[in-house]
């Protein structure tokens, strides 16, 4: 079934994005990574370590050459941090792609959607493939998008929560109101919240704590590979509606 | 006859003091940083790749040397 997502010319082989923060070590991350099967993978970006040189690196074990890296400006309060972590980033990296991140506010952690405004035009307009992180807001969403963002990625409820999708009502509206990939970004808590986001007809889901947080990570990468998938395809299929009572599914005709 | 040239560099928010390091690609093999993974900022400009064998260092320069690491947020 080709039923590929592409952002700008981008082809990714799979709905589900993951975070490769909060792991134990480079080497769980690689293989809650691999387990999830995604092929992107969002890191950010800090100072190197220079008085510890034999410190490893984390592209030692995420294979460039085989995953997307996308890097985020996560931890930049201000248009001017998030500007200069993106431009860094692509310097740093091989592509134009930035997960976009102003955050507003420490406790919550949603972003500033001003903020984020003006950086999406500022760095659509130097070429970056800009993929915000939102509220779930469809007139932000609108905005971003005449702002020259390639997608926009919505959260379902704070990071690292895990409450899933507070408000589908407005991811519905934002799949109806932009003519862009939605990405939905934080809040999944388990494989349904994911699911759950799939069949209201999202592009794909990002998910770091809902995996590296949970008891088993490896395992619960594969329970988000799944879920994203099933989801997905309840989408394509086209859910039944929903009546007040009951039909029967066996015939009557040709009982005793 | 050869020289020893000290200069004092603020890389990464530490003093450091390098010895007959004279331009960014310099720095970088001083550090043992493999330049292919970096980016790098010299007060405050980001400086490309391909300049970094001819871009001179000078004393007192502030240096941001940053890589990808895992995240997420923090």
């Amino acid at each position: 079934m080709d039923d590929k997502l592409i952002i700008k010319g981008i082809e990714f082989q799979s709905r589900l994005w993951v975070g490769t923060g909060k792991y134990k070590d480079f080497e769980e991350t690689r293989k809650a990574v691999e387990a999830s099967g995604a092929d992107v993978v969002t890191v950010a970006v800090r100072r190197v370590n220079i008085i510890d040189r034999k410190s490893e690196n984390l592209l030692d074990y995420i294979d460039p050459k085989k995953y997307k890296i996308l890097p985020n400006t996560a931890g930049c309060y201000t248009v001017e941090d998030a500007l200069r972590y993106a431009r860094l980033a692509r310097e740093a990296g091989i592509s134009d792609l930035i997960k976009l991140e102003v955050i507003g506010d420490e406790k919550t952690l949603f972003p500033d959607v001003c903020g984020l405004l003006k950086a999406t035009e500022i760095l659509a307009k130097e070429g970056f493939i800009v993929l915000p992180y939102t509220n779930d807001d469809p007139i932000i969403a609108k905005r971003l998008e005449d702002a020259g963002a390639a997608a926009v990625m919505p959260l379902g409820a704070p990071i690292g929560s895990g409450l899933g999708i507070r408000n589908p009502y407005n991811i519905k509206i934002i799949l109806e109101t932009v003519d862009l990939p939605v990405i939905v970004d934080a809040g999944v808590g388990t494989a349904s919240d994911a699911t759950i986001a799939m069949e209201l007809g999202c592009d794909a889901v990002l998910i770091n704590t809902g995996i590296a947080g949970a008891k088993d990570p490896i395992a619960m990468a594969e329970a988000m590979k799944h879920a994203i998938i099933a989801g997905r395809l309840a989408y394509k299929a086209g859910r039944i509606s929903k009546k007040l009572y009951a039909t029967a599914s066996s015939p009557i005709e040709g009982m005793l | 006859m050869r020289f020893f040239v000290f200069m004092r560099l603020i890389v990464n928010g530490e003093k450091l003091e390098v010895l007959n390091v004279e331009t960014l690609q310099d720095l970088l093999k001083e550090l043992q940083i493999e330049p292919q993974r970096v980016a790098v900022e010299i007060n405050v400009s980001i400086v490309k790749k391909s300049d970094y064998s001819t871009f001179k260092l000078n004393e007192g320069d502030r240096v941001e040397i940053v890589n990808f690491i895992g995240g997420g947020y923090k």
